[in-house]
């Protein structure tokens, strides 16, 4: 365990990552250990990113190539109304339950048959559901409801969970930052990875990924940036011409922040199908059915040109535009002063005189 | 209800879904024709219907529900409908004795007391739940053995004028996710309730409410008054967005935007630009 040999390190810009680091190894001093928020920086792990569900929601993490640097924490995922973010948590879930992972999830937006929908059955055994849509304020009384409210739901599904790869979800955090203050949220959030580091063994082994969805409208922007600065990697959902997009956001311990986009669709049976680019058609044809109206017809007047105007209107010089021919006149020297006087018939009251005005000048 | 809102929903009371979230919105109009038409939608469709109506008689709804077809006396004396009638019944929180439950409650609950960080008062009103017992009891279903109305349906008109009166959109939310709880996935009911919006963006709670509720419905029928002003022909311009909450689907949540005529009976609906009057 790395309690004893964490010797406190430099402080960073977050100190979250930092406290939370020192439960994990010391092994690989330019490794950050484990603990759910912070990169797990071991060679070969591959941590996915969580997503926090700050603004829009997407998680881009799992579908990485594996070569990039693996993370262990998560990020929000930001979701809108247009563009819904759960469909993409599901499909984050099952790719983890795939890997093997133990998956727990705390429901409070759905219904535990909505949300297992789509999952076939050899995923759904292995979440770990809390659900906390039944009753969460504990109004029907019959004592089957979470004990704690919505805090305790949460610190106790940290407490259950086994040493191991762990993934977390939480349907929503925007469920619970409504509920609960920002700061308890966040201390939750963080004891979460510190408890799960502290409880497991070796350095790699514990990964705790916590995957959060965030609705973008209903928060204001300092509880966003509070879950923003406990987050590794943020993404957010948005879309043009039916397809979706995820522009997530990775912090790395000692990098600098990455912006990546991603075109993505999830399939009917929640795995994730990652695009290349932007939809081919970006813009909308007009339908070829509709004949194109011609509006300068049925008119009384007439507004179309013959040919010959046509090339009378287009070899036209406009008097007052600079082209090539008035530059090259003005450069000639120009023609005798002959061909330019000016006559001029004073009359009897015309005072003429004979001298120069600017005789004194000095020219 | 309205035939040309049912096609463009595609849907009739025969085929009504079940367990959805109907969340009507209006900014700039009144969106009210929205609840008279799934007022008597659901009642035709011979649905088990709660309405909650804190902001009109129950003889305003009356009136419109015989202009399209329904009779809100009849419906309520035969057990249909259960009528919860806000105007009226807020009088009686203040007349009965205070330990008796009353739905509206919060209104005499509304309790100050000191908060913590800021050295001031601040009202800490109680939360919906005594609204959400008494919905929960008006949906019940009959023991008999035999349902004899379809599926539950929860109508509010309209959520609001609850944060005007005191509640803190959570609460609001709460009173909804309960709501949502039972009538919704536990009796396979659908619940319809209206949102105003003010379009004002320092009304925090009110975009809360109205956010928040996005998020969980699945249906969205937005009345939006034109951008250009008041028209005789045209009133309003509704936009319908279809949304599924949870499940992926191939084709993104789905939107139509059409524009509307109220006229006595009925509300006729046109594609943007192509109403009867300009045309």
């Amino acid at each position: 365990m790395g309690a004893g040999r964490g010797k406190p390190r430099a402080l960073p810009t977050r100190p979250q990552y930092r406290a939370s680091a020192e439960g994990g190894s010391g092994a690989d001093p330019g490794g950050e250990a484990g603990p759910a928020w912070s990169g797990v920086g071991g060679a070969g792990d591959v941590s996915r990113p969580r997503v926090s569900g700050r603004r829009t929601g997407s998680c881009g993490l799992l579908p990485l190539p594996p070569t990039t640097a693996p993370n262990g924490s998560s990020g929000p995922s930001r979701d809108s109304v247009e563009w819904e973010g759960r469909s993409l948590l599901k499909a984050l879930i099952k790719k983890a339950a795939l890997g093997g992972e133990q998956v727990h999830i705390l429901g409070c937006e759905v219904s535990e048959e909505e949300f297992r929908a789509g999952f076939d059955s050899s995923i759904n055994s292995r979440l770990v559901y809390y659900d906390l849509f039944r009753d969460p304020l504990n109004w029907a009384q019959t004592g089957e409801a979470l004990p704690g409210g919505p805090l305790g739901a949460l610190q106790a599904m940290c407490e259950r969970t086994d040493p191991g790869p762990v993934t977390v979800a939480l349907d929503s955090l925007s469920w619970l930052l409504l509920r609960l203050p920002c700061a308890a949220l966040c201390q939750a959030l963080c004891a979460m990875s510190r408890q799960h580091a502290c409880r497991g063994g070796g350095p790699a082994a514990e990964q705790l990924c916590v995957l959060g969805l965030l609705h973008r409208e209903l928060h204001g922007p300092g509880p966003m940036g509070a879950l923003s600065s406990l987050a590794q990697a943020e993404v957010t959902l948005s879309g043009t011409a039916g397809q979706a997009s995820a522009h997530m956001l990775r912090r790395r311990p000692r990098q600098r922040p990455t912006l990546e986009t991603l075109w993505f669709s999830v399939l009917p049976d929640l795995s994730l199908d990652l695009q290349g680019g932007p939809p081919l058609e970006s813009q909308p044809h007009p339908d070829p059915h509709t004949p194109q109206v011609d509006p300068a017809s049925h008119l009384t007047f007439n507004l179309h040109l013959s040919k010959r105007e046509r090339e009378a209107k287009d070899s036209l010089t406009l008097p007052f535009q600079f082209s090539s021919e008035k530059q090259q006149a003005l450069l000639r020297p120009g023609p005798s002063p002959a061909t330019s006087r000016i006559f001029y018939e004073p009359d009897a009251f015309d005072d003429l005189d004979p001298e120069d005005p600017d005789g004194d000048l000095d020219v | 209800m309205f035939p040309e809102l049912n096609n463009l929903l595609n849907t009739t009371p025969d085929r009504a879904e079940q367990g959805k979230l109907t969340l009507l919105c209006d900014a700039n109009t009144d969106g009210s024709f929205l609840v008279h038409h799934f007022l008597s939608f659901y009642l035709k469709a011979n649905c088990k219907v709660c309405f909650v109506a804190l902001i009109q008689s129950f003889s305003h709804y009356n009136i419109v529900g015989q202009k399209l077809g329904v009779s809100l006396t009849v419906a309520r004396e035969c057990g249909q409908l259960v009528f919860l009638e806000g105007l009226k019944s807020s009088v009686d929180v203040f007349f009965r004795a205070q330990a008796e439950p009353h739905p509206l409650q919060f209104l005499r609950s509304v309790s100050l007391q000191p908060s913590p960080e800021v050295h001031a008062w601040e009202a800490n009103a109680e939360n919906l739940q005594p609204l959400y017992e008494f919905v929960r009891e008006a949906l019940k279903p009959v023991d008999d053995g035999e349902a004899a109305w379809r599926c539950p349906v929860l109508l509010v008109d309209d959520l609001s004028v609850l944060l005007s009166l005191g509640m803190g959109a959570v609460a609001v939310l709460d009173f909804i996710h309960y709501c949502r709880a039972t009538v919704c996935w536990e009796r396979k009911g659908n619940i319809v309730a209206l949102v105003h919006d003010s379009g004002d963006t320092e009304d925090e709670e009110n975009n809360i409410l109205l956010n928040g509720l996005s998020h969980q419905s699945h249906l969205i029928l937005r009345a939006e008054g034109l951008a250009t002003g008041f028209c005789r022909d045209v009133h309003g311009q509704l936009r319908i967005l279809w949304r599924t909450p949870s499940q992926p689907t191939t084709q993104r949540d789905w939107s139509l935007t059409y524009q509307y005529k109220i006229q006595d009976k009925s509300v006729s609906f046109f594609a943007k630009g192509m109403s009867p009057a300009v045309l």
